[in-house]
């Protein structure tokens, strides 16, 4: 059966009461923001006072030029981030006191509340041994006691769950009517399961008890490994690969097919944009087609490049090529329109030549516009080659997190996202230091 | 020696929305080589437009502009042109800016650079010489725009509200040297400007045109130019002349704004 609109409406609600489950961990992270706000400026005040011009201001609210961006506020916010991460994690680079509660894990015991078909009730301890993950504890001995009901043994990892047949060893049987009714004391029915402390019982269909061991609130490694498994992941795989690819690879890979049709895109697009900006002509005959195709997402257009050039290079290149095409043509185009009148005037009366007037004033004029178109372009590739490597590729940052993600491999998942942000973030600082360097009349007419 | 000719010049284009703008009827001057003609009006007079058909970047419906015995066809270097602002190129420094004439003509470096410490020496800007003129203040780029034009020598000079954004102090420090090249070098110089003091303190000759359809309304010859040479122009405001001219003009415009206002009144 196909998805439907109930179905919407269902997966909505259930959207509604997490986000609203997590309000509270909101809170508190708003509450650390302000509260190191407040330290902040207590310590600072109590340090050398600073006289600057901005901070002799009194107006500073809504007053755009007095917010720059504390630099403080960022390390903190930096900082925190990754003292959650580990909290919640479990992470061995934090100290244990700030760690959040982790699942149980140790040896425990609950009592179950038998009662046969003629009133008959008897009482049994099951003993609990919760073990981490990749240990195998022996299953303890232990005597079966007197009574209807004898005691059992649950041994179970933690994080997962354990069915427990209780009658298996039990005088009475579930085929003979016997069922339990309550656990610790407390009455245990279908619907509302018991908390024995270190973890809860259900009641299942068949009668039979679940034991699952609490979790805490740290988060499994398969949900989200701590920061350090993330670490060792990037050593391991930047020395041996991943799958018999080198990280450098996939990141060469990734970053070649980036430039190439970045390149390609720029080397088409740069004059297209030209001449929509110089002639009446191009732009009546390119407009409709820029204007249609720059709305289009260049994911959108990744199933028609695999049906037409296979999930090769040749459709990955075609692919960010097309997605930097327009950009720069654009960029290219309102850099030309944007050339003020009188400096062509100018160089007109100063005796220049059309030549001359391209070479030496609606040039360098567009250059600023079309660096920004660059930038622009750069990052749109970026994220394009990875999702399209996503999709198809043999190498690849995009591919080797897609090929992590089937093995559940999140620590891998994890660092090649945390690469890809890296990546992407120094791609564009460098295109700001070159169009720094490049452009430094930028904004300055 | 040759000068300028208008002759009989009218503008008159269509509107997108139907109708028609007259911008200029049946405008003729004779200018002589090394006149400094001052043209005034109100807004919308046509006076921009008349200097935009004389450098060439507009084609007039009627008439037509002869200049070295030839009809003016389009922009050229014997006719420069000082915009009010936003014409220097941020990407060159102030000397690339000077230099841009002469290296178009594909002049010798050598001889170029000659040119422009000259002229970087005449607007006192030598110690600029390789700053970016974004670096530079207001009144310091118009010099630079001002050497820029006379580095490539041009017969005349067409400066369309020069220093018009610039602050009073700096502007009469400009006026002075506006006089003091128009002297030195002998160009013709047309200005347009709607400072009333600047068109009498600049202007050899000056025109004041009126608007619908732009046209010359009255010329006057005056002495001041002549006398601010190397001079105070705050002594030669107090000529006796000065100050009855300029209530004279004053009048003059401002009975023409008001004249505007009542029309726009009434068809409104």
């Amino acid at each position: 059966m196909g998805q439907t609109f109930a179905d919407l409406g269902g997966e909505l609600l259930t959207l509604v009461i997490a986000v609203i489950s997590a309000l509270p961990f909101l809170a508190i992270y708003i509450g650390v923001i302000l509260g190191a706000f407040f330290i902040f400026h207590l310590i600072k005040r109590r340090l050398t006072p600073v006289h600057d011009y901005t901070s002799l201001k009194t107006v500073t609210f809504g007053d755009e030029s007095a917010v720059v961006s504390n630099k403080a506020a960022s390390v903190i916010s930096i900082v925190l981030i990754f003292v959650f991460w580990g909290s919640f994690t479990g992470s061995e680079w934090l100290p244990r006191f700030l760690h959040a509660p982790g699942p149980f894990v140790g040896e425990a015991s609950f009592t179950y509340t038998l009662e046969t078909e003629d009133g008959a009730t008897d009482d049994a301890t099951v003993s609990v041994v919760v073990h981490e993950a990749g240990q195998k504890p022996d299953t303890p001995e232990i005597a079966p006691g007197e009574g209807l009901a004898k005691d059992d043994v649950i041994v179970v990892q933690a994080y997962r769950s354990k069915l427990l047949r209780w009658d298996s060893n039990d005088e009475a049987t579930r085929s003979e009517g016997a069922k339990v009714i309550a656990v610790e004391g407390k009455p245990l029915t279908r619907e509302a399961k018991v908390d024995v402390g270190f973890g809860s019982v259900a009641l299942t269909d068949k009668g039979t008890l679940n034991f699952a061991p609490a979790t805490g609130m740290q988060m499994e490694d398969i949900w989200l490994p701590a920061p350090e498994s993330v670490w060792r992941r990037l050593i391991s795989v930047s020395r041996e690969g991943y799958q018999n690819v080198k990280l450098s690879e996939h990141l060469s890979f990734s970053l070649f097919r980036v430039i190439i049709g970045f390149a390609l895109g720029a080397m088409v697009g740069i004059p297209l944009g030209y001449a929509m900006g110089l002639s009446d002509w191009a732009r009546g005959w390119f407009d409709p087609i820029v204007e249609f195709m720059r709305p289009v997402p260049p994911l959108a257009l990744i199933p028609l490049v695999i049906i037409w050039a296979g999930i090769g290079e040749q459709g990955k290149i075609i692919l960010l090529f097309l997605a930097a095409l327009w950009i720069m043509a654009i960029g290219a185009r309102s850099g030309v329109s944007g050339v003020n009148i009188t400096k062509v005037h100018a160089a007109y009366s100063l005796g220049a030549s059309k030549r001359q007037i391209l070479r030496h004033v609606i040039i360098p004029n567009s250059l600023p516009e079309i660096f920004t178109a660059a930038r622009v372009a750069m990052g749109v590739c970026w994220g394009t080659v990875v999702a399209a490597e996503l999709v198809a590729a043999e190498k690849g940052v995009g591919k080797m997190i897609v090929a992590a993600s089937k093995f559940q491999d999140t620590d891998i998942v994890l660092m090649g996202i945390i690469l890809i942000g890296i990546i992407g973030f120094g791609i564009d600082m460098l295109m700001r230091w070159v169009e720094k360097y490049l452009v430094p009349w930028k904004g300055k007419s | 020696m040759t000068g300028l000719t208008i002759e009989s010049l009218s503008m008159r284009f269509d509107l997108p929305g139907g109708g028609h703008v007259q911008a200029l009827k049946d405008v003729s001057l004779d200018l002589k080589q090394g006149e400094l003609l001052s043209v005034l009006g109100p807004s919308g007079c046509g006076k921009t437009t008349l200097l935009n058909i004389v450098a060439g970047f507009l084609a007039p419906t009627e008439g037509q502009i002869e200049m070295n015995g030839h009809t003016v066809q389009g922009p050229d270097a014997e006719r420069g042109m000082v915009f009010q602002q936003g014409a220097l190129f941020e990407w060159m420094s102030v000397r690339e800016n000077v230099s841009f004439g002469p290296d178009m003509k594909g002049m010798p470096k050598s001889e170029s650079a000659e040119i422009v410490d000259h002229l970087l020496d005449v607007v006192g800007l030598q110690d600029f010489k390789e700053k970016m003129v974004y670096e530079l203040s207001g009144g310091m780029q118009q010099r630079v725009a001002l050497a820029r034009c006379l580095a490539n020598d041009p017969d005349v000079i067409l400066m369309d509200e020069p220093l018009g954004a610039l602050d009073a102090l700096t502007r009469e420090k400009m006026q002075s040297l506006v006089l003091k090249l128009w002297k030195e070098t002998g160009k013709t110089i047309i200005l347009i400007t709607h400072s009333v003091e600047e068109a009498l303190l600049l202007g050899e000759r000056l025109i004041v045109m009126a608007p619908r359809p732009g046209r010359i309304h009255k010329e006057y010859r005056l002495p001041f130019a002549d006398l601010g040479v190397g001079a105070d122009l705050r002594e030669v405001k107090k000529h006796p002349d000065y100050a009855p001219t300029r209530e004279e003009i004053l009048n003059m415009i401002w009975n023409m704004e008001e004249e505007i206002m009542g029309r726009t009144e009434e068809t409104a």
